[in-house]
């Protein structure tokens, strides 16, 4: 039988949100699911018993070879500043995190991104990055971050970004059983090397005002009904993830929770050059289209769907609850 | 002779925390709470239209995410001028119970009571049993709670949309609309952790929980229910261990008002100090930079507070500002709101030793057996139809300020719109309180008061046990701490 992989999981210039999602997982029990598909914690800061001294000894035989790291997870950004020294996150013996990511990633078998800011900087990058904020190996779109392009792991793989802020419960659970099950090769990643698994989707798949966004009709205002691409700043259309396909918390999403995709799995969402909540537009035309829609086309139904309308979405899409309900068909006279 | 210890990373709480301990003769005669890690939200929230700090705050702290949002969402509404419809308040202040209750239980069983399932405690009369049951990673609760706790937050899907991280809470009041059939189904979510709470936490009602009047009353409880569930096992040990007579800071405590709704506050705002019970001052509060890696040169209130890191500046030992209320260190969290709301068990708890490990967990346990009751009966207020967001107004010139309590105690956003674009933004969060460095006077923060005289013999976990109960005994949240 296939020996258990050890995981480290280690926390910087972020909010242990991924780890608290994480813990929404819907399942019998978190770490009876991560022991089920071989995978074995060897300390994470919010879950394990070690502190202090005993948790430094864990570090210190992993970089040793006392303890084989076979999967090494950041969440949160690297913190490089100030002026590269990385003393935004350092003990007062003086050692920084990003010291100790950078050493770790050169000893483990995988290295993992969990969150956009472990994966491209994410939030902690946002207005002036006053704590030169990146990712492992991205800087927003560009890639470098701390490791840099060339980083292979020992297993020969680029940095996996589970980018997504926070993550999914499952998109951690599943990259981590494909890696222990070796299934994660280049081809399973996209162009920002985040899992297909659940980037290959856009979180307009299987949302539930679809009927809205084919009729163009718009949410004006928060806990409208209504398509929230138009006005409110939905990125639905464009954002990779499988949100409104597999839930969150149950039965949720944010475009169900009545507010707009801000696109957190992707690189650099937390600059979008636009408030968030208002949709940018040119000569009214919101200027980020769907994605794969060519302009023309969508200029063309988008009128025509308007002029189609019908007042049961017109007038729904502008409320809090449905103020007209579906026509029930009428029984057929016999 | 004295020696120093330093112990980090110091884990199981939220975030990054660093204590060092000075050591005379086996116990600590003082202690310095470092917050070692910096990110800068007062600084990226800078030049942001006002509306986009609802995106930026929550993700300040994972485990704060909605107390963040809603008083950033309350600082809004008081720079607008507006206020939400009936549902809207009713929708925000399910939706922070939640949170926080999570919170409570992600404390207790996550964090707080594995220290008990130690090697070194595996002597007492309750060590095997507790290491079974609490153990990190494998005890037997673990595997109760992280189902129970997965299944109370799809209470989020419903309210929030998910958690962490949301945007539903509005200046105006939420932007998630419920249906009927969803307020049955939140009914349902509510039933179904009351009775984990009544079979796993307490066996007992909660009710009867809450009704807990005195020590001596509590005590008799816990005696009936010996080895059935999770609280009189914890009080057990906390009786063979003195936890009681652990880890007392100022007994000066702060509450800033929690789920404030149209007919009133359920947990009122004040200030409890050695009896006297006076009402908070927003205006009192400075922050003092003395000790912290920040540029400054005396204390500033958060209106006009200034974030500039100064990294190697002397003496300096926290990225962490040190506030104080009426120039003096307050504790904050369920305990100061169970003081301040004047529960009796609680009073009791603090007359008799002060406030305490034991007390700071009765009173945070105590809270599920306030709050969920209540959470019914909001949820059963709510009605479909009815309106649950008011329109918010562009801003130009304005500023506001938010207090909101979190699991971990009280929070407050200061936000100062100029040119509309925030111009300003001050965050003092509930362990920027607990776990302030020293200020001018020397005064050591609330744990840094608490830390001293506790026993630090090293029993080889890495830290002092006794240590690790007090510091976690607060609930730390490090990423909220210094944001």
């Amino acid at each position: 039988m296939k020996e258990d992989l050890n995981l480290l999981w280690l926390q910087s210039g972020g909010c242990g949100g991924c780890t608290l999602s994480l813990l929404n997982a819907d399942c019998s029990n978190l770490f009876d699911t991560l022991a089920g598909i071989g995978v074995r914690l060897l300390w994470h800061p919010s879950l394990s018993e070690p502190c202090g001294d005993a948790a430094r000894r864990i570090f210190d035989d992993c970089l040793s070879g006392a303890t084989r790291l076979d999967i090494l997870c950041l969440e949160g950004s690297v913190l490089r500043g100030p002026g590269g020294s990385g003393g935004f996150h350092r003990n007062s013996a003086g050692q920084t995190m990003m010291e100790r990511i950078r050493s770790l990633a050169q000893v483990a078998r995988h290295t993992v991104a969990v969150g956009s800011c472990a994966a491209f900087g994410g939030i902690t990058a946002a207005g002036c990055n006053p704590a030169d904020a990146c990712g492992l190996q991205f800087d927003a779109e560009a890639p470098g971050g701390l490791l840099g392009r060339d980083y292979r792991s020992g297993s020969g793989e680029p940095v996996v970004n589970i980018a997504g802020c926070p993550t999914h419960p499952n998109w951690v659970i599943e990259t981590l059983a494909a890696v222990a099950a070796d299934r994660l090769d280049a081809a399973a990643l996209d162009s920002f090397q985040r899992p297909r698994l659940y980037a290959d989707h856009l979180v307009h798949h299987g949302c539930t005002r679809n009927e809205y966004y084919e009729f163009k009709a718009s949410a004006q205002k928060p806990s409208d009904l209504g398509c929230m691409m138009e006005h409110m700043g939905c990125k639905g259309t464009q954002a990779h993830a499988d949100c409104n396909i597999r839930l969150w918390n149950g039965e949720g999403s944010c475009t169900r929770g009545g507010y707009a995709c801000i696109a957190c799995t992707d690189p650099g969402f937390e600059e979008p050059g636009h408030p968030f909540a208002t949709t940018p537009k040119f000569a009214g035309i919101p200027i980020a289209l769907p994605t794969d829609m060519p302009k023309a086309w969508f200029l063309a139904l988008a009128s025509l769907s308007k002029s189609a309308t019908p007042k049961r979405v017109r007038q729904n899409a502008e409320a809090d609850h449905q103020v007209v309900t579906p026509a029930v068909k009428k029984p057929r006279a016999s | 002779m004295s020696t120093r210890r330093v112990v980090g990373p110091f884990n199981r709480v939220e975030g990054d925390l660093e204590v060092t301990l000075n050591i005379d003769q086996g116990r600590v005669s003082a202690a310095m709470v470092n917050s070692p890690m910096y990110r800068g939200f007062e600084q990226i929230l800078r030049g942001k239209d006002p509306l986009d700090a609802l995106v930026f705050v929550p993700r300040i702290c994972g485990i704060c995410s909605v107390a963040q949002s809603a008083a950033a969402a309350q600082a809004l509404a008081q720079a607008m001028g507006i206020s939400a419809p009936a549902n809207g308040q009713l929708a925000a202040v399910l939706t922070l119970a939640v949170e926080n209750l999570a919170d409570h239980l992600s404390h207790f069983y996550l964090f707080f009571m594995p220290d008990f399932a130690r090697a070194a405690y595996q002597q007492r009369a309750w060590g095997p049993e507790a290491a079974g049951r609490f153990k990190a990673v494998s005890g037997s609760a673990a595997a109760d709670v992280l189902p129970a706790r997965a299944r109370f937050m799809q209470l989020m899907g419903y309210l929030a949309g998910r958690w962490p991280h949301t945007l539903s809470l509005q200046p105006g009041g939420s932007a998630r609309g419920l249906e009927a059939a969803e307020l049955l189904r939140i009914g349902m979510l509510l039933r179904e952790f009351r009775r984990f709470l009544e079979r796993t936490l307490f066996g007992d009602r909660l009710e009867a929980v809450a009704e807990l009047d005195s020590v001596p009353a509590l005590r008799h409880w816990a005696a009936a229910r010996q080895a059935r569930a999770d609280l009189p096992r914890f009080l057990a040990i906390a009786d063979d261990l003195g936890l009681e007579q652990l880890g007392r800071a100022t007994d000066r405590f702060l509450c800033v008002g929690a789920y404030a709704l149209e007919g009133g506050t359920l947990f009122p705002a004040g200030v409890w100090d050695q009896g006297l019970q006076q009402p908070f001052d927003p205006a009192a509060i400075r922050e003092d930079v003395s000790h912290s890696w920040m540029a400054g040169d005396r204390p500033l209130a958060p209106e006009e507070g200034q974030t500039q890191p100064q990294p190697d500046k002397p003496g300096a030992y926290s990225w962490c500002k040190a506030p104080r209320l009426d120039g003096r260190v307050v504790e904050t969290g369920a305990l100061a709101r169970q003081m301040v709301a004047g529960h009796p068990l609680v009073r009791d708890m603090v007359a008799r030793n002060g406030g305490s490990v034991a007390a700071r967990v009765v009173a945070r346990l105590l809270e599920f057996a306030l709050l969920v009751p209540r959470m019914e009966a909001w949820a059963a207020a709510i009605r479909p139809g009815a309106p649950f967001c008011a329109t918010a107004p562009a801003l130009r010139e304005a500023s506001g300020a938010g207090f909101v309590e979190a699991a971990r105690g009280s929070l407050g956003h200061w936000l100062e719109v100029r040119d509309g674009v925030l111009h300003n933004y001050q965050i003092v969060a509930p362990t920027t309180w607990n776990f302030s460095p020293r200020d001018a006077a020397g005064t050591p923060g609330a744990l840094e008061q608490a830390l001293v005289g506790v026993d630090a013999v090293d029993s080889g976990d890495g830290a002092p046990l006794m240590v690790q109960h007090v510091v976690r005994s607060f609930d730390p949240c490090m990423v909220c701490t210094v944001h």
